[in-house]
Parts: structure tokens; sequence; C-alpha cells
């Protein structure tokens, strides 16, 4: 049975009235399937409209089952549903991690491959699609057929990062990674400036894991400040005595909810400058390098639930791109130099460098990303068409599962792989079939 | 070294979004699961969930709750012999159709009182006799009163609910613990499509949670929300000539 719901994605903009059904079983999927104009949805983190269904949203949380695991490959098969916590939590005490994750473990197993997400690991070991070894996909017919990496199937390739619009993705083999602890070895690096970031970057290649807080108000010479911490998994003797007897596990931490949305005043020019002022000065004085475990290390934000409401009732939308590595330099100083003088100063910027990625559809290019997000408001709406073009005149491409707004022709511009999904899509009747808010915008 | 073990549970109604949670529950404390449902082996996806995340037995067991001459096989043969048994069968229908098919409301009653009410009853049968173990029934507020809406179904969780009392009075000094509970509101399939009030629904999770620290506690009746409790006090205590009139 269907139940109306008004869904938003995290970034709780756009919101949407939604015909929403919870699939419990491969038949169920099979029948929704056939339903027209369906998307999947996993945990709702995609920050804008890619989980808000055309006609109608499966919500697959309830298809979260561990099928198997071979310990001596790592695989893992799981259904859709599954969340990268619960992978965490079953298979870290075994001495197993995601391969990749981004920056929230709430994330679905579906959700995902889908949106082939990204970890700070990228440029070392490409995005989660890289660790995807099959995909059960129920296509517009019903019916369900399994997809393998080693059988090339276009289909499979079009599924990594094709947000959930060739089908159904029921369930996934994935490889996990073998790790010794849970804890990781995390060195900052602190870069007063947008060249030293990006250089820094280029000297950290062999580091497991970089990502770089940026402090998008700095302007000037200090443009682009940034700390960049690198991590490492950490062996069994690198961990803390205290620790050492059990390595996989490490104390867990009270988690603190947002209770209730701030008033839309309370994160402004001011208060975000000053947040972003004492985060550098923090990162100025710390040692170089600290022992933290697994989930202060990647998912700071999950300790707080709920923090999508600091940015209050109205909501907020991220922008993320990759800029070619050739323009990526002119490209960030443009985008920061713009950010800053609007004063619309983002909570959280993140600056990374992608590693090569050839994929269909996937997001990632080689060069550099950077993260933004802001109040969802009329300034920062004409602030990021400005970062659009800023973005197109760099030969850069926007990352769908954090888009709440681009218009098709600026994303089509972008990207000249969307025509061809479109095309491929209009040819399987696939667009009719699947489709969300956000491809209807996008015109996929 | 000495090796803790877990008695084993069984989950009647495993099939359910309630009997699932419940059945994870228990196995992630360590305890081995049986579950038991009709067209069981469809189960087997849940059965290997349950066993590879939290590292205990599992095992599926075919159970028709419609099918009380098959009851006392079913007792006899079970293995491994469960030490806490919880039933979550249960099914809402059709309250106009049950108002006129006496079929269908007889399947109602069958389901969630007859059924549920003799099976639990040769369990704890046979642990009186051992003079240990758990029965948890899983009832529902509808059973607290009669309403137009829902009494077909209601009547039937009130049986449930007396017998349960009634099991509870007999075996209290037999060293068998009689659980009963009532979840309120709650997020599953039975519900999917209803408008329910956030405040005084459940998640299935939470169901499971609640139930597995009652036990633990040897509570004898729970309200899943606490809430439920006051609500429910609030509508026994309407006088008959009032509540005859309203629309709850």
């Amino acid at each position: 049975m269907m139940r109306r719901e008004v869904l938003t994605g995290w970034g709780r903009y756009p919101s949407k009235p939604c015909l929403v059904t919870a699939p419990r079983t491969e038949s169920e999927v099979s029948t929704l399937a056939r339903h027209g104009g369906v998307i999947a949805r996993g945990n709702g983190r995609a920050y804008g409209d890619s989980a808000l269904g055309g006609a109608a949203t499966l919500d697959m949380r309830r298809m979260n089952r561990i099928l198997s695991f071979d310990p001596a490959t790592g695989v893992l098969v799981a259904e859709a549903g599954l969340l990268l916590a619960d992978i965490i939590t079953t298979f870290l005490p075994r001495g197993w991690f995601p391969y990749v994750t981004p920056g929230t473990k709430f994330v679905s197993l579906g959700g995902a491959i889908a949106s082939d997400v990204h970890g700070k690991n990228h440029h070392c070991d490409g995005a989660f699609g890289s660790f995807v070894e099959w995909v059960d996909l129920v296509g517009a017919d019903g019916k369900m057929r399994r997809l393998s990496r080693s059988d090339n199937d276009p289909l499979f390739e079009w599924t990594l990062g094709g947000m959930g619009l060739t089908g159904v993705i029921l369930r996934a083999a994935i490889r996990l990674r073998p790790v010794e602890s849970g804890w990781i070895r995390q060195r900052t690096i602190v870069a007063p400036n947008l060249r030293a970031a990006m250089a820094g970057f280029e000297e950290a290649q062999d580091a497991t894991y970089s990502v770089a807080w940026i402090d998008c108000l700095a302007t000037g010479c200090a443009l682009g400040r940034s700390l960049i911490m690198l991590g490492e998994h950490a062996r069994v003797e690198e961990v803390p005595d205290a620790f050492r007897a059990s390595p996989l596990s490490t104390p867990t931490k009270k988690k603190r909810t947002v209770p209730f949305d701030a008033p839309a005043l309370a994160l402004n020019r001011y208060s975000v400058k000053a947040f972003n002022a004492l985060y550098w000065r923090k990162g100025q004085g710390g040692p170089e390098e600290v022992l933290i475990d697994w989930d202060s290390y990647f998912y700071p934000l999950d300790a707080i639930l709920g923090w999508n409401r600091i940015y209050g009732r109205r909501g907020f939308v991220q922008f993320q791109c990759a800029l070619p590595l050739d323009r990526a330099e002119a490209g960030l100083i443009a985008l920061l130099t713009a950010t800053a003088r609007a004063g619309q100063g983002s909570f959280l910027a993140v600056l990374k460098r992608f590693g090569a990625q050839d994929s269909r559809f996937s997001f990632p290019m080689e060069g550099f990303t950077l993260a933004l997000d802001f109040p969802a408001n009329p300034k920062t709406f004409a602030l990021l068409d400005q970062l659009d073009r800023i973005t197109l005149a760099h030969g850069g491409r926007f990352y769908l599962a954090k888009d709440a707004r681009l218009s098709a022709s600026t994303f089509h511009e972008a990207d000249p792989r969307a025509a061809q999904y479109r095309d491929l899509r209009r040819g399987a009747g696939l667009d009719h079939a699947f489709a969300s808010a956000q491809s209807q915008r996008l015109l996929l | 070294m000495t090796t803790v073990t877990f008695p084993p549970v069984l989950v009647i109604g495993a099939r359910s979004d309630i009997g699932r949670a419940v059945a994870h529950r228990f196995a992630a404390a360590g305890h081995a699961v049986i579950l038991a449902a009709r067209r069981a082996s469809e189960l087997e996806q849940d059965r290997a969930d349950i066993s590879l995340r939290h590292g205990v037995e599992a095992t599926l067991v075919e159970f028709d709750v419609l099918d009380t001459g098959g009851m006392a096989d079913f007792v006899a043969q079970i293995s491994p012999e469960p030490q806490i048994v919880v039933s979550v069968v249960g099914a809402m229908g059709d309250q106009a159709e049950s108002e006129s098919s006496p079929a269908a409301a007889a399947l109602i009653m069958r389901t969630n009182y007859e059924g549920p009410a003799l099976i639990l009853g040769l369990f704890a049968e046979r642990m009186a006799k051992a003079g240990t173990g758990t029965i948890v029934g899983v009832s529902s507020v509808a059973g607290d009163r009669g309403r137009a809406s829902n009494y077909i179904y209601g009547s039937a969780k009130a049986g449930f609910t007396a017998f349960l009392s009634g099991l509870r009075n007999r075996l209290a000094d037999k060293g068998v613990h009689v659980l009963t509970v009532k979840p309120g509101f709650v997020r599953t399939k039975m519900t999917e499509g209803m408008d329910l009030p956030k405040r005084l629904t459940a998640a299935p999770e939470e169901v499971a949670d609640a139930i597995y620290a009652a036990v633990g506690k040897r509570h004898n009746a729970i309200y899943v929300r606490p809430i439920w409790a006051l609500v429910m006090a609030v509508i026994r205590s309407i006088p008959e000539p009032i509540f005859k009139k309203t629309q709850l």
C-alpha cells in the first residue's frame, strides 16, 4: 500500500509530496518497478531531489539483509537498503571496513552505488563502484538481472553512478578492505593559501586518505587557506596501549541530536566567519600526527544526529563541482573569490584531490573537487548560478547526489555524457519507468 | 573461562516486521533464534542475515497458526527447545468486511486469539513441567476497549490479553514468566498507508527493544511507548453512555 508523504533530501530543500511504499521482498519490488515513474530511495542522504520519486518512491530500507560474506575474499553480498553503518558494525569487529565511504555512514548500499560515492581515498582507490562485483537490478519489465563487472555489460557501468535511473538496485556484491584496527593515524598539514593546499595534495599522493577543510571566507593572500588531513589505517602495533588487546573496537561516543530547527539567522556571515577563523586557529596548534577512532575520522558530523537542522526550516543546499587538473587552480580561485565576496560563507567547505576515473556517468574526474553548503535562500541561489558559470568556464562538472537546483541546460552543457544517458534511457524505455524529481528537472 | 549460553528464542510470526526485529534483537544479544512462519522457506534470506550479522544459530520452522490440530506435534518436535517463546502473530483484517462476513470475522478471531493462545498455552505447559521459561504475547491496545472502527480485531486481542493474564496468574509460582505486550501504533507493513500520529507510533525495532528489556526485567505487561498507558487509561475511563457516541 502506498502512503502519502512529503519527502526531501538531506538538505531539506526542495520538498515534494510523494507516494511512498516500502517493499520487503523481491517480488514486491518487481511489481512496483512496473508502476512507472518510480525511483528507489535509500536512507535519504542525497542532499537534493535525487530520491524524490517522479510518480512513486520505493523506500528500500526494509530490504537490508546481509546475505553472505566470504572471509577469504572480503566479498559481501547484501540487499540495497543496508546501511554502511551496519556494514561497519557487523564487519569491523571481524577486521573489515568499506573500501570507500562518503562523509556519512548513514548511506545505503544502493544509494552509494547509484551515486558512485567517493571518499577521502579517491586519488588512490577510485570511487565506490570500483569495489562493486555485481548488482542485481530490477528493470522496467519487473525482471531481475545480475549485472557483473566481469561481463563488461554497459548497463552495469551505467548503473554505477546512474542515480537509480537504470532500474531498482536490489542487491549487490562489494569487496571490503581488510584492516588491523579501528584506528586512523591522522596527520594535519597547514596550508596558508590555495596554491600551498594544492601542492600539499600532490605531495601527499601516497597517503591512503586525504581531504582538506578550506576556509572559504579567507580572502587576499590567505584565499584558500586549508587544513589538509591525511589518514592511514593504524596497524596493531600503532594502537594505543589501552586498546591494543582489542584493536578493532574503539570507544563508543555519545550521539548528540539537534533538537529543533535553528532560526534562519543563526548562521550568518559573522558567525560563520568566526567559526572558520576559530577552526583555522585550532588547526595550527595541535600535534602534527594523532591517532583517532574511525568514527571521528570518517564521520565527524554523524556524531550530531540531525545536523541538517542547523540551517533552519528552509533547509540548505550543497554545491559540489569537480574541476579538471589543468584548470583547477584558476577555477578554484574564481569560485572561492565569488563565495567570499558574496559573504555567503559556507559552514563546511571541503577540498579534495580526485584521481583519474573513467566511467559512464559518475561524478569524479582527475582534478579537484570543492564542496560548499549554504542556507537555501534567494541570495544563495544567485551565488550558485554564478558558481555554475565559473565551473562551466573551467571545464568542470556537478555532483548529482548534492544537487537540488541545477538547470537542465547547465547540466547538459557541463556533461556531454548526460545526452548519451538520456538517449540510452529513451531507447530502452527506462525514461518512463524510472524517474526522480531530479531526473525530470535535468531532462535525463 | 566460563562460557555463557543464551537460551534459544522461538519467534512465531517471524515474517512480520515486528517478528523480524524481535529475532534480530535477541540474536544481537547472543540468543539462537528459531523463526516460525507459514512458507518458512521464503525467510531463508532473513535467516542468513540474522546468522551472519550476529554470529548465532538461526533456523526456520514451518508453522501455521490456524492449524490447531498440528500444534501438539509442533511443540513436541521443535528443536532446539526454546526457553523463550514470542508470538507476534496477528492480522488486522477489514472491519467492514468482518461485520458482514462471518468467515472473515472468524479468520480474524482465530488468527489473533485462538491460534496464538493455543500455541502459547502448549509451550507454557511444557515450561511449567520444566519449571522455567518465558512466554511473550504481542497483544494490542485495541483489546483494551472495543471501538466501532476495529472491534472484531480488538475483541480477539482482548481475549488474548485476558488469556495471557490468566496464564501469568496460574504460572506465577511455577517459574514461568508471562509477558503481555501492547505496542500501540507501529510503523509496519500492516499499517503502511495509514496516517499515524508520530508521538504515538513506534518503529518495529523500538518494539523489539522494549520486549527484550521487559523479558530481562520480568515485567508483566507493557505498553511500548509509555504515553499509551495514559491514552488507554483515558479511553477506558470514559463512561459508556458517552463513549458509545464518540468516534475514536
